[in-house]
């Protein structure tokens, strides 16, 4: 599953989530979303226990860019390729679920009317945005794009400085895998003792989660530079600046973004995991509890739909961000 | 006494703890002059032409350029490596990747591509700038490895076998291209090559290394005219009979294996 399309989720793992929204959902999608990159419905509704394994399982795989494809194929046929599946799955989800009634199982068409009631059927001059959108959705977005960004810089510049120093890596090292192999999740508790409840809190367990995959991979990236090229700087006598800038960087990119990819996901589960929290008040998170304890079944299902989309806008805008700084075949 | 650009002083060194791998080497290159090293492989070569560069230290004697003992990458040093597709960042187009050399003079932009631009044309590749390595054929790449090595505006330029990974035609062309420069430009030159017909024709001089570990077996003058012609040089009497004593001392009698 790789950046999972909101609507690809069968009704069997839809069904296993569904069914206990607050804690149960941590068991059931966590496999899925330690297996790959998926930053989809999967990677939202495993809010618990794919975190851990996310990490150790895509750190060391480092998939090359936007592998270049000849673009033969005609364009009905791409798009019966890519939106076949989903479509014939929403399809027998609608058709399945209608015909079983089910209250814990509203059909999708239901789930998105109710979504779009709930959030975006606001007025105009706030982009349809309603009340409830600016007091959950919003906060929540924030939290990850703020948490992410903090994570990704970070990373970044510890990354360059680790990679660059073998002395450094090697001390960093048992450090880094330890760091890496706890369960973001788990670190949660201990943000809250050193932050107070709230964004301040749900931020740190962002950063402290999501920091590790982007640092290991750049330092990678950073450590796997061309040695000839090391050596036509050296000759070039290039500044330090114009090394990180013009060599070290652009060398460790593909492994940065395969990092980036990586904390994105963790930034969203740890978004809604730190959400979940006794003590916060508003978020997509805190309604996801809410409405689980409301037993409103529909804006759980809302809830989850939303995360899913949103897992697949970011990661789609990230490969799009990819896509444009490289340059390189 | 004439100006002794490059000075080699009974120089040595080892890896580690591993065997020597070069010996007492002493060589001086004057002023202008192309000299080419040539050996078998495994002779140290490399490794000489690193010591040169300032890229590794030697463990015995010292290197001096211009009077000066290079303890690190001296400046106005241009260096051409082999592996031209590796040693151009692919991430930057032609002019980028040729003007790199005039970062560390803080040139502004315009400037920077005035001069890769100059560079360029120099090695015959008058309008390429704008387009990457990766889009250029191999000759065409060590052309833009050899016009970011004159951008430094190099006192000395050292050339690591850098013809050894194109085909005949080209490396022909290059050799003449090199033989231009040199003439014109009164480039110091010195041009690392395991080939005995390049060594011969390039060269002002041609230095013999042998292995074992490295030292110099034999230094010989080259007395071709300096105007030289890939058919016309190489059917002269003076060059096929330099030729032989090279590859003499290259592969001396009894060591060839059959």
């Amino acid at each position: 599953m790789t950046g999972g399309h909101p609507a690809t989720g069968s009704t069997e793992r839809a069904a296993g989530a569904g069914a206990g929204a607050g804690a149960g959902a941590e068991a059931g999608a966590g496999a899925e979303a330690g297996a790959g990159v998926g930053v989809g419905a999967g990677a939202g509704v495993g809010a618990g226990a794919g975190a851990g394994a996310g990490v150790g399982a895509g750190v060391g795989a480092a998939p090359g860019p936007g592998s270049r494809r000849t673009r033969t194929r005609s364009l009905p046929r791409t798009l019966l390729l890519h939106l076949g599946v989903p479509v014939a799955a929403v399809a027998a989800w609608q058709v399945a679920a209608e015909a079983h009634g089910s209250v814990f199982f509203p059909p999708p068409a239901r789930i998105v009317a109710h979504a779009y009631d709930l959030w975006f059927s606001g007025p105009a001059r706030r982009l349809f945005l309603t009340d409830d959108a600016v007091a959950n959705l919003l906060p929540s977005i924030g939290r990850v794009l703020a948490g992410f960004a903090l994570a990704a810089l970070a990373g970044i510049v510890l990354g360059l400085l680790l990679g660059r120093s073998r002395t450094a890596y090697a001390l960093c090292d048992p450090v880094l895998q330890f760091a890496r192999a706890v369960p973001p999740p788990a670190l949660v508790p201990v943000s809250v003792v050193f932050f107070d409840l709230g964004t301040s809190m749900q931020l740190a367990a962002i950063v402290f989660s999501a920091v590790w995959p982007v640092l290991i991979n750049t330092a990678d990236g950073v450590r796997g530079v061309e040695p000839l090229r090391l050596d036509v700087a050296a000759v070039l006598r290039m500044p330090l600046a114009a090394r990180i800038r013009l060599l070290y960087l652009p060398s460790a990119l593909p492994r940065i973004f395969a990092g980036l990819r990586l904390s994105l996901a963790l930034s969203l589960i740890l978004m809604v995991f730190s959400e979940l929290l006794p003590g916060t008040a508003d978020g997509i998170g805190f309604q996801l509890v809410d409405a689980q304890t409301r037993s409103d079944l529909l804006t759980v299902w809302a809830v989850l739909l939303f995360l899913g989309v949103l897992g697949h806008l970011l990661n789609t805008l990230l490969l799009a961000l990819e896509r444009l700084v490289h340059t390189a075949p | 006494m004439t100006a002794h650009m490059l000075h080699i002083d009974h120089l040595g060194h080892r890896y580690g703890v591993g065997p020597p791998v070069l010996a007492d080497i002493q060589l001086t290159v004057p002023d202008g002059q192309l000299v080419t090293l040539v050996g078998p492989s495994g002779c140290g070569k490399s490794t000489l032409l690193r010591c040169v560069a300032g890229l590794t230290r030697p463990a015995e004697g010292r290197v001096t350029l211009d009077g000066e003992p290079v303890d690190r990458v001296p400046d106005r040093l241009g260096v051409v490596f082999q592996d031209y597709s590796r040693s151009l960042f692919p991430w930057l187009t032609v002019r980028d990747n040729v003007s790199l050399p005039l970062r560390r003079q803080g040139l502004g932009r315009a400037r920077r591509h005035e001069e890769a631009a100059l560079m360029l044309e120099q090695v015959g590749l008058a309008g390429t700038g704008k387009q990457h390595p990766w889009q250029l054929s191999g000759g065409m790449q060590q052309r833009v490895a050899l016009a970011r090595a004159l951008a430094a505006r190099p006192a000395l330029l050292l050339m690591d076998e850098p013809f050894g990974a194109l085909d005949a035609q080209t490396r022909e062309d290059l050799e003449d291209l090199l033989l231009r420069l040199h003439r014109e430009g009164g480039l110091t030159v010195l041009f690392v090559t395991h080939d005995i017909d390049e060594s011969v024709y390039v060269g002002d001089r041609v230095v013999v290394l042998a292995p074992g570990p490295g030292h110099v077996r034999a230094d010989l003058p080259v007395e071709l005219p300096p105007v030289r012609d890939q058919i016309a040089t190489r059917a002269l009497p003076e060059f096929t009979e330099l030729r032989a004593e090279v590859g003499r001392a290259v592969r001396p009698a009894g060591t060839a294996t059959p």
